[in-house]
């Protein structure tokens, strides 16, 4: 079964650390246990969100920017 | 007995009923922003009702307890575990020394409050030992609570069996979408009839900036309001008045776009044209609401509302009965 990462918050979805540098990780990439995959904006600060384990090939499910709550999964690797 | 703070969560804060009789100094009132969900907690391990808990928002601190006692978690629906072992919430749960307590994702709600029996002892400023942090006032030096924070724990009173619960249909739960009850306000004819009817019809969505001083609302129409030479000390926009005290609840519509209902920890005076108040009966409930939660403004009376009040009244007497075993 796919490995997942979810939100542990609810907010906006960002991928990009800013709008003019590249995604923290790509589609397809691969991450580490404790890497940033993206940031969560809410109660006007942004937070990190870590990959609790490692993974390959991590597949988005959540899109730049989307609108997301506590719990959703943001992404799916093996 | 101490609670050792392992991780802080995101905002994890001290708080009790709150500190009113300072707003007019622009002290807040503070305090839970769920305060049912905070008295139930309460009466579940033990305590006054208004004794000092910890609220976290969002995402559940990891603590460790330094003695034996009873805990429990209310407000927001979250798996509780104990030493990984997950338990249920809204329940009076044993807890032993050198204990940890951690937390699964949220299921429902925003806010939950956690008691422990004895209740958090730091110190009470102006009365109250609630924490409002933009003061630098109550709480942990003033502050949310930080990882390798001791929090002091109070002498218990009274011992709770483990295992009471507050059953499932007494707890109070945002709806989808949740309506809050809205008394019109002084400043209502400042807006045509339109924008009056389009208010209370279009859904609002909780936007991400919502916290404890306020909850911002986005996605109904913007406010169109009745022309009008401003008057001397009010700013150029028909938003703004001549400044004027923000009661507790007050919707502020700045430039006519985005409400903003004030909290717990609110600004206590202002230049924003306030379109009315949500009523009393639904506060808690906005502390439960995460971003993007649809809500309706409904209309009400002053009977309307004194009758919501009293109803509010009735349920948590309920929960006591209910806890009491009466």
């Amino acid at each position: 079964m796919a490995k997942q990462i979810r939100s542990p918050l609810p907010g906006i979805f960002y991928r990009r650390p800013a709008p003019d540098q590249p995604p923290f990780v790509e589609d397809g990439g691969s991450v580490e246990a404790g890497a940033v995959v993206g940031l969560v904006e809410v109660m006007k600060s942004f937070h990190e969100v870590i990959a609790e384990e490692a993974g390959t090939n991590v597949r988005f499910v959540a899109e730049n920017e989307d609108p997301i709550t506590v719990g959703v999964v943001l992404a799916e690797m093996d | 007995m101490a609670l050792k703070v392992l991780k802080p969560g995101l905002l994890t804060t001290v708080q009790d009923l709150g500190r009113p009789g300072y707003f007019h100094l622009g002290i807040p009132m503070g305090g839970a922003m769920d305060r049912m969900a905070l008295r139930a907690a309460n009466l579940l391990v033990g305590n006054d009702e208004g004794a000092a808990a910890l609220e976290a928002v969002f995402v559940g601190p990891e603590l460790e307890f330094t003695a034996d006692g009873t805990i429990a978690v209310t407000g927001g629906e979250i798996p509780v575990k104990i030493d990984g072992e997950e338990q249920p919430c809204w329940t009076a749960l044993a807890v032993k020394a050198g204990q940890k307590l951690s937390f699964g994702f949220l299921t429902s709600g925003a806010r939950i409050y956690i008691a422990i029996s004895g209740g958090i002892d730091t110190p009470p400023h102006l009365g109250s030992r609630s924490t409002y942090a933009i003061g630098a006032l109550g709480g942990v030096e003033g502050r949310a609570v930080a990882a390798g924070d001791e929090l002091p724990v109070g002498t218990s009173e009274k011992a709770v069996a483990p295992g009471t619960s507050v059953p499932e249909e007494m707890r109070r739960k945002p709806g989808t979408p949740t309506e809050l009850r809205v008394l019109p306000g002084l400043y209502w004819h400042r807006i045509t009839d339109a924008a009056q009817n389009g208010f209370f019809e279009d859904e609002w969505k909780v936007a991400p900036e919502a916290d404890r001083m306020g909850y911002r609302f986005k996605g109904g129409r913007p406010l169109e309001f009745i022309d009008r030479e401003q008057p001397f000390g009010a700013g150029s926009d028909p938003s703004n008045i001549v400044d004027s005290c923000y009661p507790y609840g007050s919707i502020q519509v700045p430039g006519g776009t985005e409400p903003i209902v004030l909290h717990r920890d609110a600004v206590s005076g202002g230049g924003y044209f306030m379109i009315g108040t949500v009523i009393s009966a639904d506060m808690d409930l906005i502390g439960q609401l995460q971003p993007h939660m649809p809500v309706r403004f409904v209309p009400v009376d002053m009977d309307g509302a004194l009758a919501a009040r009293a109803e509010r009244r009735t349920a948590m007497d309920r929960i006591r009965k209910e806890l009491a075993g009466e």
